[in-house]
C-alpha cells in the first residue's frame, strides 16, 4: 500500500498483505473497507438502472427499452439500492469502523460474526445478481401479493432469497453493535458520553434486530406461495392480499429509519466539529433516535391508507405518523441551534451536512402531507410520493454517507482528498439532487402515477427536467469516486486529528493501528468537550 | 398545510444560511463557548410543531372520514378491475372498458373488485384514489362539477402493462347522460343477473316465499341476517359475493350448508349482476322469484320458471 512507504508504522493497512489477509481478516476496519467496495459497487448497479430509467422517461413513448424491461429496472433499482446499499451503507462502513473506537475499544464484541455478516451481504447481492442477469425480476421491489406470488413469470424466488440472506448480515450486525455498545465502551465513557453517532446506531440496531426477521418470515412466506401454492396472500388460494402489505411494512418502514437515523449520527458529529462546539441539547438528540426507532414501528399502515384498510386503523396510523414526525423535528431544531455562535468552517463534510439538513427538511415536511389521510388518497402511489422518499433516502442518507466519508476519509486511508474537487462534488450533487426530484412532486401533485413506462404527454416538461437533474446529479457522484481513489496514493498525508475535531478516532493515529488503542483510553471529558481538544491541528 | 411547510422550509433554510455566515470561522483557533442546553427552547420546538400536526391530523382525518361515506342517494356503479383493463358496469346495464361516462352533479358510487392482482383506481383531478383488490369489494364516491374529460389510471402496480392500464372519465351534464344512456339499449344490470340466477338454477333452492331448502333472496338486501352459531351479518354486498363464491363460511341460522361454492361458474362480473337482481328483490316486494325480469319488458329470452 501506498502508504506504507509514507509511514513506518504498522496500521491496520499494513499489518499484513495478500487477498487471504483480507478475506479472512477480523480487524472491524478491514471489513468496513470490504463493505465500502461492496456497497461501492451496487451503488454502481443502482445508480445504472436509475439513469436507463431516467432515459427512458425522457419521452412519454416506449422508445429506448419494452414494458417488461421497465417494470425490471425499476424492480432492480429499488431491490439493489434499499436492500443491497442503503440498509448497509453507513452502518456497515463507518460504523464497522467507527462505532467501536469511538466507545474506546479494540473491535467489535464478535469479530468473526462480523466477517460472517459481509459474507452474508456477499451472497444475498450474488443470489440476487444471479436473478437479474438470469432474467430479471418485476414485482416491485415491495413485492405486492398477489402479484408476486401467482403472476408474475420472473425470478422472484432467487430475489427473494437473496434478500433474506442479505437480512441476516443486517440482523448480525445490529446484534454486534449492540453488545458491543453494552459491554465494551472505555473506563468513563458513560452511556451519555458516548458520541451522537454511537446512539444513532444503538437505535439503528434496535431496529434491524427486531424487524428483519419479521421480513424474512415474510419472504419464505411468499416462497412458500409461489412455490407450493399455500394460500396465504392469495385470495384464489384462500389468502387476504393485505395481510402481505402489513407483514411488509412492519419491516419496511421501520427500514428506513435504518437508513436514516445512522445518517443522523453523522451529521451530528460533523456538525459539531465544523461548528467547533457540543451538540445542542445534547440529550434530546440522543434520545429522539431512540424515540425514532420505537415509534418507528407504529406507523406502518400509513402506507395502506388507500388499500381497503379500515377507517379507524387509518386514523391510528395517521395520528401516531404525525408523532414520529416530531422527534425528527427536535434534531434539525437541535442542530440549526448548534451552529449559533460557533466557529464555522465550510469544509466539505460540513457542506453535505447542510445540504442534509435542507434535504432531510423538505423530505421530512412533505412526509408530513402523505401522513394525512384526506390528502395521501391524491398523492400516494404517484411521483409525490417518490420525491418524497428520494428527499429522504437520497438527499437524507446518501448526503450523510458522502460528508462521513469525507469527513473520515484522512482518518481511514491516512491521506487528505481534494478540498476543492470535494467542494465542488457537495455542490453538483445537491444542485443535481433537487434538480431531478423536485419537479416530481410537481409531477405527482399533478397526478402522475408511479412506475409507469409510457405516460400521458402533458407530464413531459417535468420529466426532460428531471432527467437533466439526474445527468447532473451522476457528475456529482461520479467526481468523489475519482478524486478519492486519487487522494490514496497522492493525497497530502493526513494528521491524526486534521479537523480538531473531539472523539476518541482522533486521538489515535490515521490510519490507526490494528489494535486502535495501544493502551485503552480513560475517558474524562463529556463528548464533544472541544477544551480538551489539543490545539495542533495541522499535521500530527 | 403548504404555508406550513414552506414557513419551515424557509425557517431552518434561513437560519442555517444566517448562522452560517454570522458565525463563520474567522481564525483557526477560535473556541465558542456552548454546551448549554436551553429546556425551555426544546419544549417550545417539540410542542408547538406537535400542536401543528394534530391540526394537520384533525383536517386530514375528518376530509378522509366524509370521502368515505357515500351519501344515499349516491349512483352506483360496479368496476371490475383486470391485467390490464378497467370493466365498467351501469345499473341500467351499459358496460364500458376503459371508459367510464358519468353525469355531473351526482353522486357517484363506485364498488370495485379485481380480477386477478391488486390494482387502484385513481382519477387525478377528482382527487379519487382506492385500491381494488381481488376477493373482496372495495368502494369509493365522488362527484364530478364539471363536465369534461378526465385520466383514469391504474396506480397500483399490476404487471407488464401497468401503465397501459388507463382511460378516460366523460362527465357529462345529466341530460346528455341520459341520451349517452339511450344511445345503446341494453337489459340492465338486474336483468341479466336475473337470467344468470336462471342459468344457474339457483331458484331451485331459493324460493321467494321461503318454502325452500334455502332462505329466500326477497329482502334480503340490507337486513340483518342471523347466522348458524350465533351472530348476525348485515347483508351487504361483500356478504352476498361471499356466499355465493364460499357460501359455507356463514350459514343462515335454521339452515344446513348444502349450497355448493360457484367460485369458477361464474365471473366477478356476473357476481354483480346477481347482487343487482337480489336488491332489485327489494324494490319489487311480491315478485316471483322464478327468474322473471324484474325489468318487465327487458329480459325477453330468458326462461322463466323452475327447471
Amino acid at each position: 500500500m501506498a502508504t506504507a512507504a509514507v509511514l513506518e508504522r504498522e496500521t491496520y493497512l499494513n499489518a499484513s498483505y495478500g487477498l487471504k489477509s483480507w478475506l479472512l481478516t477480523k480487524d472491524h476496519k478491514r471489513i468496513a473497507i470490504l463493505y465500502f467496495i461492496t456497497i461501492s459497487i451496487f451503488f454502481a448497479i443502482g445508480g445504472t438502472f436509475a439513469g436507463l430509467i431516467r432515459l427512458e422517461l425522457l419521452t412519454p413513448q416506449a422508445d429506448l427499452v419494452s414494458s417488461e424491461t421497465y417494470n425490471k429496472l425499476f424492480t432492480m433499482h429499488g431491490v439493489i439500492m434499499v436492500f443491497f446499499f442503503l440498509i448497509p451503507s453507513i452502518p456497515a462502513t463507518l460504523g464497522n469502523f467507527f462505532l467501536p473506537i469511538m466507545i474506546g475499544a479494540r473491535d467489535l464484541a464478535f469479530p468473526r460474526i462480523n466477517l460472517l455478516s459481509w459474507y452474508l451481504l456477499i451472497l444475498g447481492g450474488v443470489l440476487a445478481i444471479y436473478a437479474m442477469v438470469a432474467g430479471g425480476v418485476d414485482t416491485g421491489w415491495t413485492f405486492y401479493t398477489p402479484y408476486s406470488t401467482s403472476y408474475a413469470n420472473t425470478y422472484v424466488i432467487a430475489t427473494a432469497l437473496g434478500i433474506f440472506v442479505a437480512g441476516f448480515s443486517s440482523i448480525l450486525t445490529g446484534l454486534n453493535f449492540v453488545v458491543t455498545v453494552h459491554r465494551m465502551r472505555a473506563p468513563g465513557m458513560t452511556w451519555f458520553r458516548m458520541p451522537l453517532f454511537v446512539w444513532a446506531h444503538y437505535a439503528t440496531s434496535l431496529i434491524q434486530i427486531l424487524g428483519t426477521p419479521v421480513l424474512a418470515v415474510t419472504l419464505v412466506l411468499i416462497l412458500c406461495e409461489r412455490t407450493l401454492h399455500i394460500g396465504i396472500f392469495d385470495p384464489a388460494l384462500g389468502g387476504d392480499p393485505i395481510l402481505f402489505q402489513h407483514m411488509f411494512w412492519f419491516y419496511s418502514h421501520p427500514a428506513v429509519y435504518i437508513m436514516v437515523l445512522p445518517g443522523m449520527g453523522v451529521i451530528s458529529e460533523i456538525v459539531s466539529t465544523y461548528s467547533r462546539k457540543p451538540v445542542y441539547g445534547y440529550a434530546f438528540v440522543a434520545f429522539s433516535s431512540l424515540a425514532i426507532a420505537v415509534v418507528g414501528f407504529l406507523v406502518w399502515g400509513h402506507h395502506l391508507y388507500v388499500s381497503g384498510q379500515s377507517l379507524y386503523a387509518g386514523l391510528v396510523f395517521s395520528f401516531l405518523s404525525y408523532f414520529v414526525a416530531i422527534p425528527s423535528a427536535v434534531k434539525v431544531f437541535n442542530w440549526t441551534a448548534t451552529l449559533y455562535k460557533g466557529s464555522i468552517s465550510y469544509d466539505t463534510p460540513m457542506l453535505y451536512a447542510f445540504g442534509f439538513i435542507g434535504l432531510f427538511t423538505v423530505g421530512g415536511l412533505t412526509g408530513l402531507f402523505v401522513a394525512s389521510l384526506g390528502l395521501d388518497v391524491h398523492v400516494t402511489d404517484t411521483y409525490f410520493v417518490i420525491a418524497h422518499f428520494h428527499y429522504v433516502m437520497v438527499g437524507g442518507t446518501i448526503m450523510a454517507y458522502l460528508g462521513g466519508v469525507h469527513y473520515w476519509w484522512p482518518k481511514m486511508t491516512g491521506r487528505m482528498y481534494p478540498e476543492h474537487f470535494a467542494r465542488l462534488s457537495a455542490v453538483v450533487v445537491f444542485i443535481g439532487f433537487n434538480l431531478t426530484f423536485f419537479p416530481q412532486f410537481i409531477l405527482g401533485y399533478q397526478g402522475m402515477p408511479r412506475r409507469y413506462h409510457v405516460y400521458p404527454p402533458e407530464y413531459q416538461v417535468l420529466h426532460v427536467l428531471s432527467t437533466a437533474g439526474a445527468t447532473v446529479l451522476a457528475v456529482g457522484y461520479i467526481m468523489p469516486l475519482i478524486y478519492l481513489i486519487w487522494s490514496l496514493k497522492y493525497g497530502p498525508v493526513a494528521g491524526k486529528n486534521p479537523w480538531g475535531a473531539t472523539g476518541l478516532e482522533w486521538s489515535i493515529p490515521s490510519p490507526p493501528p490494528t489494535h486502535n488503542f495501544d493502551r485503552i483510553p480513560v475517558v474524562m471529558h463529556e463528548a464533544y468537550d472541544y477544551s480538551a481538544v489539543p490545539r495542533e491541528v495541522e499535521v500530527g | 398545510m403548504l404555508a406550513v411547510s414552506i414557513f419551515f422550509t424557509v425557517l431552518i433554510f434561513g437560519a442555517v444560511f444566517y448562522f452560517a455566515i454570522k458565525y463563520r470561522r474567522r481564525s483557526d483557533d477560535e473556541l465558542p463557548g456552548g454546551g448549554h442546553t436551553g429546556l425551555a427552547l426544546e419544549v417550545v420546538w417539540s410542542v408547538i410543531p406537535f400542536g401543528l400536526t394534530m391540526i394537520m391530523f384533525g383536517w386530514g382525518a375528518s376530509i378522509f372520514f366524509k370521502e368515505s361515506v357515500p351519501p344515499d342517494d349516491a349512483m352506483n356503479i360496479y368496476v371490475v378491475g383486470k391485467q390490464w383493463m378497467w370493466k365498467l358496469q351501469h345499473q341500467e346495464g351499459q358496460r364500458e372498458i376503459n371508459e367510464l361516462h358519468i353525469p355531473i352533479n351526482r353522486p357517484i358510487r363506485l364498488t370495485m373488485t379485481s380480477e386477478d392482482v391488486i390494482h387502484s383506481f385513481y382519477v387525478p383531478d377528482f382527487r379519487t384514489k382506492q385500491d381494488v383488490v381481488p376477493g373482496r369489494y372495495t368502494t369509493t364516491w365522488f362527484t364530478a362539477t364539471k363536465p369534461g374529460k378526465y385520466h383514469l389510471f391504474c396506480a397500483e402496480y399490476c404487471g407488464t402493462k401497468h401503465s397501459g392500464m388507463i382511460g378516460w372519465v366523460y362527465a357529462m351534464r345529466p341530460e346528455d347522460y341520459q341520451e349517452w344512456l339511450a344511445g345503446s339499449p341494453t337489459g340492465s344490470m338486474a336483468d341479466r343477473g336475473a337470467r344468470l340466477f336462471d342459468d344457474l338454477a339457483c331458484a331451485n333452492c331459493h324460493h321467494a316465499d321461503g318454502s325452500g331448502r334455502c332462505p329466500t333472496l326477497v329482502g334480503l338486501f340490507g337486513s340483518t341476517v342471523r347466522l348458524a352459531g350465533g351472530g348476525a351479518v348485515k347483508a351487504d354486498e361483500a356478504y352476498i359475493r361471499e356466499s355465493i363464491l364460499n357460501p359455507p363460511a356463514k350459514i343462515v341460522a335454521g339452515y344446513q350448508p348444502l349450497m355448493p361454492t360457484f367460485q369458477g361458474l361464474v365471473t366477478e362480473e356476473g357476481v354483480v349482476e346477481l347482487i343487482e337482481y337480489i336488491k332489485s328483490l327489494n324494490a319489487k316486494p311480491g315478485l316471483e322469484q322464478t327468474g322473471q325480469p324484474a325489468v318487465p319488458g327487458a329480459g325477453a329470452g330468458s326462461q322463466p320458471g323452475n327447471q
